[in-house]
């Protein structure tokens, strides 16, 4: 019998080693992957990242030249998506936490079609972007139809954190303004708005950051031109359309490639950066005057 | 008029007013009920409040004094599914017309929570607000009307000068002394408290305590407390109610000293003896 | 008598505007949800009514030229890729999430931590440029031409696996402290506390996570249209190029008209309906909702 148990120990002793060395092999992988990754990126980037990258027009179809224009064309791009993005989301996020009920039907239709809608993939937003706001609205290959339609995607995300944060504004604050006889519109302005700040300022990062990656919903509908726009109505090329642009359909563009997506990734850096700096500091001063 | 009651904390002196013993109703109560999804919390009520009287609302949790509290300006109306019935008239005026002014309403009456709830900006700011929002913008009337209300509620020494200074950073006492003193400077006849110091400390509490007590004549208070012996010691006329079915109804109402010391009716007596509740 | 059937009434003339004001803004964003139904369904419609869902189906090819619209093979391309990369990208992200809470010092799992949101953070294009320009030469030494099916299950997989990796995390955080106190007194070893208590418990969770990494995963589009080769046949082997049904969509839309459009319209409203029925089926398990949807 002791020799049973003693099988079974040891059993036990190799199955737990086994395991140890499963998790550690699986976490090295991915480290593995992920600094290759990085590497590649930073390594092929970096040669003809500087300055002059960023301000020129890109020539010889992007083989050389810069992305001047293209950066341009994609801060324009989330220009009209925020733009459209923060009244609309701002609006039903406080018509979502201040006047419904949490059970109520309004609260639960508008709820329901959010989630829904956070679901869709990107590549549908680029067919509904396309049969609607080019063609129906007539706007055609536009930043303000890629715009739009970043906002349609972005708008749940920014919605549900935004109310998130309205939400968790204690009820004690909304209870003894209505006492005093303060209107819901002051309250809001100088009470709630300024208390859910953080939240706020974390919804519109998560939505500029998501814009900004976006490469599906745009190829169709702010399309695929390359020079300065002159107007919103204009087509624009985002960043991300011109990364996939000249990794796959210009032979040679591979350079020009990774030092857009390079690029993109500090953009991405400094927006993620800049909103934890934001919410941390407005964190901060929570206790003190606002 | 009260004099030091704890070391560093003084009470103004208050001006007298009209003098108790002659009842001017000035809030009329009668046949009211309110009821919450269809379910009773207080039934059939018919009380008068008078001016420049300490009334206080006593009886076990749940009959309703919090309700009839919250009725009287109107802050009803922020309960979903919250049904009113019956009449409220202050000066005369139908408190539940639909017509009514609830911004004016709230303005002249004033209510405190029973948790401390400063806004979160300075203290100035704090008093200031509520001003402007009603209309109020000239700069030597907002901090006069600060000042005043400050040394009312005694906070004038302690803060005078940290005035922008954030107002969560106040003691538990400290805030809710601010919060009586931000309803007094929208200059209101009459202060609704539902248990102002069932969430401070025994000496905040008894700072609060005497607060209210100077508040009497200038000011008509209306007070819910579960703190028997300070309902005995403040107030000039008691209610006190019961919930004989599931619902909360007033059982009597009278001069303090006889309803603490005379009681009619045998609930009130079991009551106020501890035997009940 | 006085009820509220809302939340309060309007206390003054700037709040009746304040609520209607609101109230647009909210009709609006529930209305983007009715435009996108209505128009991917006009869009869609001549196809639907003309040629019929079953033919989609089971046409012997996709050559819209010639009136054949059979999106099998493509259908096929994207549930297959889908799979392998939640196959492989699962193992994986739960290893790192149990690494990253039981296994790795401090530091190390601060740093790992940070990776994975790093790699979360990535856009998909990137993804897409690296596999395309790193990973496909690769596999094409092991076999021609490269970009295939399994280049997209890696890239794929890649992307996921963070998310896999921290809503795991998540619910490792909000399992009761008690569970790992009781094993511990009974002397369970780490490695028999996970299999036995930690893994049970968080299965729901887990599996909710999964579903929704599923569900991007088959909703993907750039990083496919990087690396898989666009070539419509069923997938033979793991080698063979393939395209996935959003990737047909992102490569035909530019020149598709009349049934040929209507057709792609038709494929997009199919990836829609799956994707949503993943995010249900992940809801219903526990999952929330992640930022990275």
């Amino acid at each position: 019998m002791f020799e049973a148990v003693r099988e079974q120990a040891m059993l036990r002793v190799f199955r737990d080693r086994g395991v140890l060395i499963a998790i550690w092999s699986a976490a090295a992988m991915v480290a593995g992957v992920f600094i290759w990754l990085l590497a590649d990126i930073a390594m092929h980037g970096a040669p003809r990242f500087d300055l002059s990258f960023l301000i020129d027009a890109p020539g010889n179809s992007g083989r050389s030249g810069g992305i001047g224009p293209i950066l341009v064309s994609t801060a324009l791009i989330l220009t009209v998506a925020i733009a459209a993005t923060v009244p609309v989301g701002l609006g039903a996020a406080i018509f979502l936490s201040e006047f419904t009920r949490s059970g109520g039907l309004p609260g639960r239709a508008v709820g329901l079609s959010l989630d829904v809608l956070a679901g869709v993939p990107s590549i549908v937003f680029g067919l509904f972007g396309n049969a609607f706001f080019c063609i129906w609205l007539g706007l055609g290959f536009s930043i303000l139809s890629g715009g739009l339609t970043l906002a349609c995607m972005v708008l749940p995300v920014f919605i549900r954190v935004a109310e998130a944060g309205l939400r968790m504004t204690p009820g004690d604050w909304r209870n003894g303004a209505a006492a005093l006889g303060l209107s819901r519109l002051a309250v809001l302005r100088q009470i709630l708005l300024p208390a859910a700040a953080p939240s706020l300022v974390l919804a519109l990062m998560l939505g500029i950051g998501r814009s900004a990656s976006e490469t599906a919903a745009l190829i169709f509908t702010s399309g695929y031109v390359d020079r300065m726009p002159a107007s919103l109505l204009d087509s624009g090329r985002a960043i991300s359309v011109h990364i996939y642009d000249l990794s796959m359909n210009v032979a040679g563009g591979d350079p020009g490639a990774y030092a857009s997506a390079l690029a993109l990734i500090v953009f991405l850096f400094i927006i993620n950066g800049a909103a934890k700096w934001i919410t941390d500091s407005l964190t901060a001063r929570r206790i003190v005057t606002l | 008029m009260n004099e030091t009651k704890a070391p560093g904390y003084t009470i103004a002196r208050v001006e007298q007013g009209p003098p108790c013993c002659d009842p001017v109703p000035v809030i009329e109560i009668a046949g009211l009920s309110i009821s919450y999804g269809g379910k009773a919390a207080l039934t059939d009520v018919k009380l008068d409040i008078y001016r420049g009287c300490i009334t206080a609302l006593i009886g076990p949790s749940g009959c309703g004094k919090t309700s009839l509290l919250s009725a009287l300006n109107r802050m009803t109306d922020l309960i979903p599914g919250c049904t009113v019935e019956g009449s409220i008239h202050f000066g005369g005026v139908d408190v539940r017309a639909p017509s009514l002014n609830v911004a004016a309403l709230r303005r002249q009456i004033g209510m405190i929570f029973q948790r401390p709830n400063p806004f979160p900006f300075s203290i100035r700011r704090n008093l200031e607000m509520p001003l402007r929002e009603h209309g109020i913008r000239n700069r030597t009337e907002l901090s006069d009307r600060v000042e005043r209300s400050l040394t009312d509620v005694g906070l004038w020494p302690e803060v005078r000068d940290r005035l922008d200074s954030p107002a969560l950073a106040l003691s538990g006492g400290q805030q809710q002394r601010l919060c009586i003193a931000r309803a007094l400077v929208l200059e209101p006849s009459v202060l609704l408290m539902d248990e102002p110091c069932s969430a401070l400390d025994p000496l905040s509490s008894g700072v609060v305590e005497d607060l209210i007590e100077s508040l009497r004549h200038r000011f008509t208070v209306v007070i819910v407390t579960h703190n028997l012996a300070q309902a005995r010691r403040i107030a000039n006329y008691a209610a006190f109610f019961w919930m004989p079915e599931r619902a909360g109804k007033l059982i009597e109402f009278g001069q303090c000293r006889q309803i603490f010391e005379t009681p009619a009716h045998r609930l009130t007596a079991s009551y106020i003896r501890g035997l009940r509740g | 008598m006085t009820s509220s059937k809302q939340n309060t009434l309007p206390l003054s003339r700037s709040d009746t505007w304040l609520i209607r004001v609101l109230a647009v803004a909210s009709t609006a964003a529930a209305c983007i949800l009715v435009l996108i139904v209505l128009f991917m369904l006009q869009e869609a419609w001549p196809v639907l009514q003309r040629i019929g869902l079953l033919r989609l189906l089971s046409d012997p090819a996709w050559h819209p030229a010639e009136g054949l619209y059979g999106l099998a093979p493509m259908v096929a391309a994207s549930l297959a890729i889908a799979a392998g990369a939640v196959l492989l990208a699962g193992p994986f992200g739960v290893a790192s999430a149990l690494f990253v809470r039981f296994y790795a010092a401090a530091p190390l799992a601060s740093a790992f931590r940070l990776a994975l949101l790093l790699l979360a953070g990535l856009p998909s294009v990137v993804l897409g440029l690296w596999g395309l320009t790193v990973l496909v030469p690769l596999i094409g030494r092991i076999e021609p031409p490269g970009a295939s099916l399994i280049a997209g299950v890696l890239v794929l997989a890649l992307m996921i696996l963070p998310t896999i990796a921290l809503t795991t995390e998540a619910a490792l955080d909000a399992m009761p402290e008690s569970y790992l106190r009781g094993a511990a007194a009974l002397g369970l070893s780490r490695e028999s506390t996970i299999l036995g208590v930690i893994l049970p418990a968080v299965k729901g969770s887990i599996m909710a996570g999964v579903l929704l990494s599923a569900a991007r995963a088959l909703g993907e589009t750039v990083v496919l249209l990087m690396v898989t080769g666009n070539v419509v046949r069923l997938p033979v082997s793991l080698f063979d190029p393939v395209r996935a049904l959003t990737a047909n969509i992102a490569l035909e839309m530019a020149y598709a008209m009349g049934d040929h459009r209507a057709a792609l319209f038709v494929s997009g409203l199919m990836v829609a309906l799956l994707v949503l029925l993943f995010v249900l089926v992940s809801r219903r398990l526990g999952g929330g909702w992640s930022f990275n949807v």
